[in-house]
């Protein structure tokens, strides 16, 4: 259900993701958005956030829980040229994570750059 | 100005639809136009013509379809979210081989691609949620 733009209007988007993987379907559907949106060529970078930062977490495994491991995905973003990830540095500090346990390649960046990537963004979506 | 509206809650259960519902008659009432209410995650719910709330409640489905008559205001569901929901239009019920549809009047079922077209054509784009 591929859907194209004519307007050639190129937005800054921003999808800000501020919750854990599992628990709740808003991590999972927040990526269901950013692959559709991959489509429609727009400037597209992806926040992490608070317990957002879980999302990227190595190793997850959800077979006892009985939900899809979407964590996968974020792997694959690349080929949608989806390459800007931005992982807030106290984050994951408060939550004992560095960098080496996140499973994709990201930039990590403190909270005041944080707020300037928001700032400069035209489109977010806050999931 | 023109906006485009992301529910990403139910009806009910949270305000989000409820403040949603009463933005969008506010800016219309000040002159501002709607580009589209999208509806996504449990937001997909506020488009059930089957809900029945008491009686002193204010209907939620129903209010969205009045305003959507009166002012022409596209209102989609997402159809992932509405997939995964039970939420049914005649076409889906189809596609999917269902023996009813739930749709509410003036509500569509349509992708995610319409969620982004808003970002990109509305000049904002405010999202009620937590």
């Amino acid at each position: 259900m591929e859907e194209e733009l004519e307007s050639g209007v190129v937005k800054k988007f921003l999808y800000i993701n501020r919750r854990a993987p599992h628990g709740t379907v808003y991590a999972h559907e927040a990526l269901e958005v950013v692959l559709i949106g991959a489509a429609f060529e727009q400037d597209v970078s992806l926040a992490f956030i608070d317990d957002g930062v879980f999302q990227l977490k190595k190793d997850q495994d959800t077979s006892e829980i009985n939900t899809k491991n979407f964590s996968k995905i974020f792997a694959a973003l690349e080929m949608y040229d989806v390459e800007k990830l931005y992982v807030e540095r106290e984050s994951l500090e408060s939550r004992g994570l560095k960098e080496d346990d996140l499973s994709v390649d990201v930039k990590v960046i403190d909270s005041s750059e944080m707020k300037k990537l928001i700032t400069d963004s035209e489109v977010i979506f806050n999931f | 100005m023109i906006f485009g509206i992301l529910v990403n809650e139910g009806p009910y259960q949270h305000q989000a639809s409820d403040s949603a519902y009463l933005f969008a008659k506010a800016a219309i009432e000040e002159g501002h136009t709607i580009f589209r209410v999208f509806f996504y995650h449990d937001g997909v719910n506020n488009g059930t013509r089957l809900a029945t709330p008491p009686q002193d409640d204010r209907h939620i489905p129903n209010r969205w379809s009045e305003l959507a008559n009166e002012h022409n205001i596209d209102l989609v569901l997402c159809v992932a979210a509405a997939q995964r929901r039970g939420m049914v239009d005649p076409d889906e019920m189809k596609r999917n081989k269902k023996d009813a549809d739930n749709i509410a009047e003036k509500f569509r079922i349509s992708g995610l691609g319409q969620l982004i077209e808003a970002g990109v054509q509305a000049e904002r784009l405010i999202t009620f949620g937590d």
